[in-house]
């Protein structure tokens, strides 16, 4: 019973993030019809920038923590004024190249800039657990946790009820009669790639400093993030929230109770059974996208 | 007429100075070896350390006059940490820098994955890092490995056990040869000791959040818990088995788990665990060949590299080293040659004298280092003698 809610407590730290990079990447798949393969990297460069403000210009934890979510916000415009501007209206698979070649540009870069070893990023937390009886919890993960929930709910509030969220949820419906209606598409484009990407940076951000940062981090989130959006149905951003919860629920049983050394392949595999049953998705929309 | 012999002169005057220079340069030209480390991707930290034993060597081989008449001139090759990747580069340095002998790869996957082309093109290759007993045992005379095998490492640790007080063993090992080569190794030995053995727990080579794995270690309620992987998932592990209070003393196992890299990651994470290690540069009074692994120590620091790296730098070390003995000793750079001459060299290392014992099976056997196994506690941030 112990163990199962250890298992249940490392689940909802673990959901948090994943929620937050499924998040992201869904917005820009629903919004923009792009396959945004550079997501991974946007998580790297998150903690990457946690690393080089708290580590090698001492920046305070709680400053950098916006600062690197910012710059991220700030890569991601760019990636979009830069890259997918010019592509609009070029077809998916050209989309789909460039941005598989931006991806390996990225993480090449992060090669160059910092080198194949692992950095760890400290943080002010202590290193004691918050005890609750028998389980226990890193004070750094409950950081990380209520954190990604805030930032959860502000990408909520900013959708839901603000004048760029209305225009984002036009331009999601229907791009043509939203630029009808003077909605100006391109810059719903980049807000919407500025934001996912920053949502993906805001990730990277809260668990470089948990775990460690490397040039190829990005590849296994990028894997998880496109497994929660597919899980949760591509363009659901309810989905995509309740759809990180449930992977890493998944993982977290599967690895305790069936076998630790595929854990990484449990939410895989759980993919493979909804999309047998539920071929949208859990939470999509009746039409068809893209 | 004149003009047109003119520039054909030039050219055949130009061609003969060039073919005089080629043949100048081959009496000169270095002796290669190859080397395929991960210098990137998740095993990277250790294969630069290799690598940067290896130059260590070859810088002081190289002052001291070369090998043969020659000097020596390692051709480094980046394995990715990816068993494809480790496989291209064995086909690039036998295909393309010809090189009669290499030194590799760090790791038993990365090392299984290039076997089958050594048997192909017939090129020895020296083993500095790998554990994982089929290495030597599955009949490449290829093979001539320096590092221990798990085997090995658990029988080190038999007198050991009674004085830790092990009643109940759980494990956590990487999913792959060295890992679960280790796991099988050390709780048969356990077993045989009347240890009871509770969980055996896996994990992705890549993975860096560990939480299922030590709830389920953390419920098995062993006193002891042996961990066998590389250091950058060791600093991971410690950090969590804190946070979830795993309160089993902590044994990492393997030789990878650099002691100085633990300590200096942030809190006090490593504090009381136990590595087993090959090399022990904090006391190299207490090792075989003090003067060699003393000046190897002092030069590492000299040449400003990270002091968590000695335990593994001090393998691309002395691998370098014993395979410029058998160069010298088989008198020309021939893969053949070369491999024969392994067989009889004996070099006094940093981790003591490395000689050569037959592994596997009859006629084609394997070559096999019967090299030191320590075990050292860190306390207090400080590595001390167990």
């Amino acid at each position: 019973m112990d163990q199962l809610l250890q298992h249940g407590l490392n689940a909802l730290m673990l959901g948090g993030t994943y929620a937050l990079l499924g998040i992201g990447l869904t917005l820009i798949f629903g919004i923009m019809k792009v396959v945004n393969f550079t997501h991974g990297e946007l998580y790297a460069f998150g903690a990457y920038m946690m690393y080089a403000l708290v580590m090698l210009t001492g920046v305070n934890f709680f400053v950098a923590l916006p600062l690197a979510i910012a710059l991220g916000v700030l890569l991601g415009a760019a990636l979009e004024l830069l890259l997918l501007r010019r592509l609009r209206g070029a077809d998916i698979d050209t989309t789909m190249l460039v941005m598989i070649g931006a991806w390996i540009a990225l993480q090449a870069a992060e090669q160059l800039a910092w080198t194949g070893v692992a950095k760890s990023i400290n943080n002010p937390f202590p290193a004691a657990p918050l005890v609750v009886g028998a389980v226990s919890v890193a004070w750094n993960r409950v950081f990380v946790l209520v954190v990604a929930l805030a930032l959860i709910g502000l990408t909520y509030g900013l959708i839901n009820h603000t004048k760029l969220g209305r225009a984002m949820r036009a331009t999601f419906q229907d791009r043509e009669t939203a630029a009808l209606m003077g909605v100006q598409i391109g810059t719903i484009h980049t807000a919407t790639f500025a934001l996912g990407s920053g949502l993906a940076a805001a990730a990277g951000a809260l668990l470089g400093p948990v775990f460690v940062a490397y040039p190829s981090m990005g590849d296994l989130a990028a894997a998880k993030a496109f497994a929660i959006v597919i899980l949760g149905g591509m363009g659901s951003i309810p989905g995509a929230t309740i759809g990180g919860f449930i992977l890493a629920l998944v993982e977290e049983l599967g690895a305790g109770y069936i076998s630790s050394g595929y854990r990484d392949a449990m939410g895989f595999a759980l993919i493979i059974v909804i999309l047998l049953f539920r071929p949208t998705g859990l939470f999509a929309r009746k039409e068809r996208i893209g | 007429m004149k003009s047109i012999f003119k520039p054909v002169w030039k050219s055949v005057a130009a061609a003969f100075a060039a073919s005089l220079a080629v043949g100048t340069a081959v009496a000169q030209e270095p002796i290669k070896i190859g080397v395929t480390q991960p210098l990137t991707g998740a095993f990277a930290a250790s294969g630069n350390y290799v690598a940067q034993g290896a130059k260590m060597a070859e810088d002081h081989i190289n002052a001291a006059g070369g090998v043969l008449g020659r000097k020596i001139q390692l051709v480094i090759e980046d394995n990715k940490s990816n068993p494809t990747e480790a496989v291209a580069t064995a086909e690039k340095l036998i295909g393309r820098d010809k090189v009669p002998v290499m030194m590799g790869a760090w790791s038993s996957t990365l090392t299984l994955a290039i076997m089958p082309k050594l048997m192909e093109y017939q090129v020895p290759m020296l083993v500095e890092t790998s554990s994982s007993g089929k290495i030597t045992t599955s009949g490449n005379p290829y093979i001539f490995r320096i590092s221990p095998t798990s085997e090995m490492e658990a029988r080190a640790f038999t007198p050991m056990v009674k004085g830790f007080n092990i009643k109940k063993a759980d494990f956590l090992a990487t999913n792959n040869d060295f890992g679960l080569g280790a796991s099988q190794e050390f709780s048969q030995m356990l077993k045989k000791q009347g240890v009871q053995v509770g969980v055996m727990e896996t994990m992705d080579p890549k993975a860096t959040d560990f939480s299922a794995q030590l709830a389920k270690i953390k419920a098995s309620g062993g006193d002891t818990l042996f961990v066998t992987t590389a250091v950058e998932q060791i600093t991971l592990i410690l950090k969590q088995a804190k946070e979830q209070q795993v309160r089993a003393r902590i044994i990492t196992t393997g030789g990878s788990n650099s002691p100085d890299q633990l300590i200096q990651q942030p809190g006090d994470a490593a504090n009381g665990s136990f590595p087993l290690v090959f090399f022990t540069p904090w006391f190299p009074e207490a090792v075989k060949n003090a003067d060699i692994a003393r000046k190897f120590v002092a030069e590492w620091n000299a040449r400003t590299h990270n002091v968590g790296g000695l335990t593994e730098g001090f393998r691309g070390y002395d691998g370098i080293h014993t395979i410029v003995e058998a160069i010298k000793q088989a008198g020309k750079p021939d893969a053949a040659a070369i491999q024969k001459a392994m067989w009889n060299v004996k070099v006094k290392g940093i981790n003591g004298d490395i000689a050569f014992i037959k592994q596997g099976p009859a006629g084609k056997e394997s070559a096999q280092n019967v090299p030191s196994v320590y075990v050292v506690k860190i306390d207090n941030g400080k590595v001390i003698k167990n």
